[in-house]
């Protein structure tokens, strides 16, 4: 065993001595990569007319992901003392795993420092952040009939250095903020809420000058407290952009995600490329290269460059988002979507920026010809089973002979994504993305995403009601 | 530990350090075969403070880094909320068995024939169902002491068995699945792999249903998807203290049928969610939540309670590692005497619902709830005739839960968190394609 460890130089920080010096050559494996991580958030959390819970977190931790033979051992921890007994756990766990052929994709080894583009957040001081926060929740309380508030906001600042057997070393540094408001209203035993969720790559200036969205969102809860809820059964439905953001996420992404499909035969034919399942005005787009949103990274937890990946073009399937080790077995390009939450896990294949292109068409167009449907805004969130799938609006009105009408309650809607694509039947000019929600896959939730689309509208859509 | 006591009581009136530390090892299996072998260690240490009568909090996963860490919390105490509770001081706790010594003993490979146990049971059935499962086993300990002399130790283990399937036919896809979890060892994955085979067996054929009303049968996991989301915040004293809660108001009064009963307990032997004290040192109790369908009690935590002017339940929990706030152990719904069999005989036309997706996407609060029937069976009859799909179930559970025509003698636990009989209420609406 060639592991190597020195007493930390007094200019690095604690995972930069440990990952400079640490060597991953040697071991009886086919590969073998280490994770190591510090980061510092700070979370300021109101219910109510006072600020309930204020906290600051640090944490330094590490994994290290051995493969043999197709096998997989992976060890985490917060105690870096024991790094070297861990390589050699994670090899053993691997050994006794492993008993086909190791594949991964072939990637050229980098050595890079990434810097934040933005400063730390969790650094600014306290009083700012809550005097923001004091202003928003004011705001609320001076709306007629509002019961009371709850406001969440996180920021994170970490830095990750990766390494692997085969010579990379990337050190990278990221940022993040998400603020979440929601005004509750009620009468009697009537409960009703509308939410706003907002979330930018570090910058706090994206979160703040909200105070006339505010306002509005909370009249719209004490509205809601007099809206009638919608009558189930299917409509032609228009989705704004943020909803449409959600609608994306759920019903394509994450069936593009090929650790669902890479060891599924059934899935594989299913989800064979050219296969068409949308209109030739719909392109769906995943990709963590745009600067400044929450989904972007230079590269993934398994050290391969962010890349643009078109999942559908012109209404067919045309890509897949990969890990090294799917896109080695499915025979495609890796498209450096592996993301792990934090170090207790290992990456796994995840979405990263997903949108739908815009085209031609305006709101007026879109709305204009529809007799009876439902407009549908922003979110609550979404799930999918991969072939049926369901996206929540937060909230909702009828659309009547071409005009917006009465407001509805939040509802709840569903698809199937052999079906649903095929029904979008109008696509806006008006992308927008939204940076305030975060993906759930297996435990690891949530991971930072953004979603975005343009309006779209789609007919036959099946809607939750009464 | 005493030391990061010692050094924030220099600058605080009171403290409290809690401390966690895990050590888990999940064994993972993938379209059929075996994985990834991982082993996870963790520890974590939180610092509660109240300084100038204000609560400063921070947390760290550094032992060695104490004066960051009361640093931190002063920092926080500036702005934090005015301390309105006391910390207990030494308290008797009462005996809560979590522990046992057999869970850390089982090798790897022991948990490896498990999980392939599991996957051959379930393709002896379905021979071209791709599975996925797990067998997981953890030991947590916990350790906490505050400046008014209190303290509390514990140790838990946690071993669980979970499989999903994944069916496809053409472009049908059907999930199905089941995980159980305690603090001895899972032996006997047949009897996980059974409630498996019973739901592939079910949906074996294809049923639809119209758009309308129709009598409906919640299945434990059902109850768990659909009906207990609303009421966990519905009984959270803090919604209650907040106005929010639709229940809050209601304390003493019938609101739901009669022959409901809930009641939140950290007290039973051997489950996963037990423990001898709260995360705050308040001794775990079992609290009746709806005692013959009216409103007996609401969750607290020490600071939630001192400003409703009451006691703390024992439900201060760190969800996150962030500050303790209310929140519920482990759900129990008392059950009836009505068989599920009995049930289904019962309705000519209606819906059994086993797994709603999207239902706790909606207005929570309120009680409202619209999901996806992701597994439910149609019911023709008196008979389970086929699995629906591409349905939509809407309801509240306040109105639901205020008639119910029976309650199932085939109470089950669902995860870890929620043991309860199938529920059959007369009217849900559907909508369909």
């Amino acid at each position: 065993m060639n592991w190597r460890f020195y007493k930390l130089a007094l200019s690095m920080t604690h995972i930069e001595a440990i990952g400079r010096q640490l060597a991953l050559k040697g071991y009886s494996a086919d590969y073998v990569e280490v994770r190591l991580e510090e980061s510092q958030t700070s979370r300021i959390t109101y219910r109510g007319r006072e600020l309930e819970s204020i906290g600051k977190t640090s944490a330094i931790g590490g994994n290290v992901r051995a493969l043999v033979r197709g096998g997989w051992g992976f060890v985490s921890f917060n105690n870096l003392d024991k790094l070297p007994g861990t390589v050699e756990l994670a090899v053993k766990q691997a050994q006794f795993v492993g008993n086909e052929e190791s594949q991964l994709a072939p990637v050229e080894p980098v050595v890079d420092t990434v810097s934040s583009q933005e400063k730390n957040p969790v650094a600014m001081p306290l009083a700012e952040k809550k005097q923001l926060l004091d202003e928003y929740n004011d705001i609320i309380w001076h709306t007629p009939r509002l019961q009371t508030s709850i406001i969440s906001y996180d920021d994170s600042h970490k830095k990750v250095i990766f390494l692997n057997s085969s010579g990379s070393y990337i050190e990278q540094e990221r940022s993040g903020i998400t603020l979440r408001l929601t005004a509750v209203a009620t009468e009697g035993s009537e409960v009703q809420q509308v939410g706003l969720n907002l979330g930018s790559s570090g910058d706090f200036s994206q979160i703040k000058g909200l105070h006339h969205q505010i306002e509005q969102m909370a009249q719209r809860a004490v509205e809601l407290l007099s809206a009638p809820q919608v009558k189930g059964g299917e409509y032609t439905v228009v989705l704004d952009p943020v909803l449409a953001g959600v609608f994306v996420h759920e019903a394509f992404g994450h069936l593009s995600e090929a650790d669902f499909v890479y060891e599924n035969d059934r899935l594989r034919e299913i989800m064979v490329l050219g296969k068409k399942f949308g209109g030739a005005e719909l392109n769906i787009v995943d990709t963590a290269t745009i600067p400044g949103l929450r989904g972007s990274y230079k590269y993934d937890d398994e050290g391969v460059p962010a890349t643009k990946t078109y999942l559908i073009w012109e209404g067919k399937l045309v890509g897949r988002l990969h890990s090294r080790e799917t896109a080695a077995k499915m025979k495609e390009k890796p498209t450096g979507n592996a993301r792990a939450i934090n170090y207790r896990y290992p990456p796994i294949v995840r979405m990263t920026n997903t949108y739908i292109e815009p085209r031609a068409a305006s709101f007026d167009d879109i709305i204009s010809d529809i007799k009876e449907g439902v407009y549908a805004k922003n979110w609550y969130g979404g799930m999918t089973s991969m072939e049926m799938f369901t996206f929540s609006a937060g909230e909702a009105c009828m659309i009547r002979n071409g005009k917006l009408a009465e407001t509805l309650r939040p509802v709840v809607l569903t698809g199937n994504v052999f079906t649903t694509l095929n029904n979008i039947d109008a696509i806006g000019n008006d992308l927008e993305m939204n940076q305030g929600g975060g993906c759930g896959k297996g435990v690891q939730s949530p991971l930072p995403v953004a979603n975005g689309s343009p309006h779209i509208r789609i007919h036959h859509c099946l809607v939750g009601g009464r | 530990m005493e030391n990061i006591l010692t050094q924030a009581k220099r600058v605080a009136e009171e403290a409290e350090v809690f401390t966690v530390s895990s050590e888990e090892t999940p064994v993972q299996f993938e379209a059929n075969r075996l994985k990834h072998i991982q082993s996870k260690q963790s520890t974590s240490v939180a610092l509660r403070i109240i300084r100038q009568g204000k609560i400063g909090y921070a947390t760290t996963t550094e032992l060695g880094d104490t004066q960051n860490l009361v640093n931190n919390a002063v920092e926080t105490a500036q702005f934090g909320m005015t301390a309105r509770f006391e910390l207990p001081s030494l308290t008797a706790y009462p005996k809560v068995d979590i522990f046992d010594p057999d869970v850390e003993s089982i090798p790897v490979e022991e948990m490896v024939k498990l999980g392939e146990e599991l996957i051959t049971t379930v393709r002896g059935h379905t021979s071209d169902i791709v599975c996925e499962a797990g067998v997981t086993k953890s030991l947590i300990s916990v350790h906490i002491i505050n400046s008014r002399g209190g303290q509390a130790n514990y140790k838990e283990s946690i071993f669980s068995l979970g499989i999903e399937g994944h069916l496809i036919r053409d472009t049908d896809m059907l999930f199905v699945g089941e995980s159980q979890s305690s603090c001895h060892p899972l032996l006997e994955p047949k009897a996980v792999a059974e409630v498996v085979l019973q739901q592939l067996e079910l949906a074996k054929n294809r049923a639809s249903i119209p758009t309308k009303s129709v009598p409906v049968i919640f299945t434990p996991m059902g109850v768990a998807c659909a009906l207990i989301p609303p009421l966990m915040t519905a009984f959270n004293g803090k919604i209650v203290l907040e106005g929010a809660s639709p229940i809050g108001s209601k304390l003493g009064q019938p609101v739901f049928d009669e022959k409901l009963w809930l009641w939140d307990d950290s007290t039973l032997a051997y489950r996963p969610e037990s423990r001898p004290c709260d995360d705050e040192g308040i001794p775990s109790q079992r609290t009746p939540l709806i005692e013959k369908g009216t409103v007996a009690n609401f969750l607290y935590d020490l600071q939630t309670a001192a400003l409703a002017h009451t006691r703390s339940t024992g439900n201060g929990s760190r969800n996150r590692g962030g500050l303790p706030a209310p929140a519920p152990s482990a759900f129990i719904i008392a059950p009836g005497n009505t068989t599920f069999d009995e049930m289904v005989n019962d309705i000519k036309e209606g819906l059994v619902v086993e797994y709603l997706m999207g239902a706790t996407q909606g207005n929570i609060l309120g009680g409202d709830f619209s999901g996806n029937v992701l597994l439910g069976y149609k019911v023709e009859s008196g008979k389970i005739v086929g699995r629906v799909k591409d349905t939509m179930v809407s309801g509240n559970v306040y109105q639901l839960l205020k008639q119910i025509t029976a309650i199932g003698s085939d109470v089950k636990w669902v995860g870890s968190f929620l043991n309860t009989p199938s529920i059959y209420c007369p009217s849900l609406s559907v909508a369909s394609k």
